[in-house]
């Protein structure tokens, strides 16, 4: 089965935000959550470069395990949810995320934080697909519907792309060959490591027990 | 002709300004551009942390990796249960132990039936106010921190979820009485926990604590023990509270890596707290006849008072005499 993953060309992406824009939109995401954002590295300087990054849904989610309540788990396809329902809002998930992934509603509340959100690979969550229930909490879940993320599909340079990552790879090849250059698949050694598949929380298992 | 000279350099030099930029800009291919699949380098082994700008309010998104997170989870998944739990089961194992060979001291005399005064209701208040306090503050603590392996196979997702919003909410409110009784002891106590050169012959017989002959160092008010308990509380109680409504108001103070810093001093300090107060407890129960009646009534038996504070003792009966002696007179109490 595909394994999910987000690919950022950083050679391609011009940072016009139009994935930020297109996931706030599609998910209908309140005000101050940003699940995706673009980074720009060296901003005015030779060699800048822009990086579109949201949930890279790791190998093994650092977030998955140090949640104290495990509302964590992982489909089939790799993609790292989490369920609302058992989430607490304590916070721990954005500080073992390397990639500042997860998101919270109210940030200075007396501790009060809300429930975490955080992309979902336009996946949805636990409650049934396509329900009422699952758009109010988690947006749209497009994999359901047989389509991929949306922001992916909205980048006018083809910048980020999002899929099976054994293919995205093999994009992400031939072009770096075509141009004689590349900076590489950004945040994906820190996500997968050199070990495609593995790791604690392997996709397909539900949760994760022990840690 | 000065002039067209100056001219024509500058337009050299605008000329050959975007060449030195394209060069710098767009990497052409050198000798070390792939020639096939196989040698683009996919995983970027950068593994420091990346921090760029963004576009978006929300400034904090502009780190692009931290792989400190990555430690900071060692830490809550194991390190943290390896040292709170080595402290607490230790704490409890080490005064069990001691209980079963010490067992409780007893008052040299047996009780006299007389009592001499020994904690206002201010002092009372403040006491009871912190320990109540503390104990909510750790059970919550130690439910979010050991309830995933302990909790969830007992109760399940569901359950052990609400527990746990629960326990974070009261986590952060009860922290206000902690605040207010530990600022409250400071005020009260700190003239009686300086610290003196009595303290030391103290310390040197524990207090007379192993000593099984009743042997008990003479001592004010406090003794070195009960010192030490003092600027424990005072100190760690207040590091714990500093580091705890930092963590309470998120980015207002410090971003993620200080988060987990403090993270890990409130876990540990907790930790530690919590193995000195199971010896506070411990001692002012069970591991003593006679000692919890000077929070519980507020009236030490006079026999305990000679055996363990008697410099304070006589202090009180000079004080009685020499003020009123029917009202306070320790004696009047039969």
């Amino acid at each position: 089965m595909a394994r999910m993953k987000f690919l950022c060309d950083a050679e391609r992406c011009i940072e016009c935000n139009a994935c930020v824009t297109a996931c706030k939109n599609e998910h209908e995401v309140p005000w101050g959550i940003n699940r995706r954002r673009v980074v720009t590295l060296n901003d005015g300087n030779p060699g800048e470069r822009s990086i579109s990054m949201a949930c890279m849904h790791c190998n093994d989610p650092p977030c998955a395990a140090v949640c104290p309540v495990d509302c964590f788990y992982q489909t089939a396809e790799g993609v790292v949810l989490h369920s609302k329902e058992l989430c607490i809002g304590c916070g721990y998930c954005f500080y073992a995320c390397p990639f500042g992934a997860p998101q919270f509603p109210q940030a200075t509340n007396y501790g009060g934080r809300g429930k975490m959100d955080k992309c979902t690979f336009c996946a949805g969550g636990p409650e049934p697909d396509g329900t009422p229930e699952e758009f109010q909490k988690y947006g749209k879940n497009r994999l359901a519907e047989g389509k991929l993320p949306l922001c992916a599909e909205m980048c006018s340079t083809r910048a980020l792309m999002a899929g099976d990552g054994d293919v995205l790879a093999d994009i992400y090849k031939e072009r770096s060959v075509r141009r004689g250059y590349g900076s590489g698949a950004w945040g994906w050694a820190t996500a997968y490591g050199r070990d495609d598949r593995g790791g604690a929380l392997a996709p397909g298992r539900t949760g994760t027990a022990g840690s | 002709m000065k002039t067209l000279r100056h001219l024509l350099l500058v337009a050299a030099l605008l000329l050959a300004l975007p060449a030195v930029a394209s060069a710098q800009l767009y990497q052409q291919p050198g000798p070390n551009a792939p020639t096939s699949k196989d040698q683009v380098e996919l995983y970027n082994p950068a593994q420091d942390q990346i921090v760029g700008r963004v576009s978006i309010p929300d400034s904090k998104l502009g780190v692009l990796v931290q792989p400190e997170g990555r430690e900071w989870r060692e830490f809550r998944t194991f390190w943290l249960r390896i040292v709170a739990g080595v402290l607490i089961v230790g704490a409890i194992a080490a005064l069990a132990l001691f209980y079963l060979v010490r067992g409780t001291i007893r008052i040299d005399h047996g009780r006299s039936g007389r009592t001499v005064p020994r904690f206002g209701w201010i002092d009372r208040f403040a006491h009871w106010t912190t320990a109540t306090s503390f104990i909510v503050l750790a059970l919550t603590g130690l439910a979010v921190t050991f309830g995933r392996p302990l909790l969830i196979p007992l109760f399940g997702h569901q359950a052990f979820s609400t527990l746990a919003e629960g326990s974070k909410l009261i986590h952060n409110f009860f922290s206000l009485p902690f605040v207010i009784g530990v600022l409250l002891m400071l005020v009260l106590w700190i003239r009686d926990n300086i610290p003196e050169r009595a303290d030391l012959v103290w310390l040197k017989s524990m207090g007379g604590l192993l000593s099984k002959s009743g042997e008990h160092p003479e001592c004010g008010r406090f003794n070195a023990g009960q010192k030490g308990i003092f600027w424990a509380v005072i100190l760690g109680g207040g590091a714990l509270a500093v580091t705890g409504f930092m963590l309470m108001t998120p980015f207002a103070f410090t971003g993620i890596s200080g988060m987990q810093i403090l993270h890990v001093v409130h876990a540990v300090l907790a930790g530690l707290m919590i193995a000195i107060i199971l010896a506070h407890i411990y001692i002012g129960s069970i591991g003593m006849e006679g000692a919890f009646d000077a929070m519980g009534r507020g009236e030490v038996d006079e026999n305990w008072a000679k055996d363990h504070h008697r410099r304070w003792y006589e202090q009180q009966l000079k004080n009685a005499r020499a003020n009123d002696a029917r009202r306070v007179d320790p004696r009047a109490a039969e």
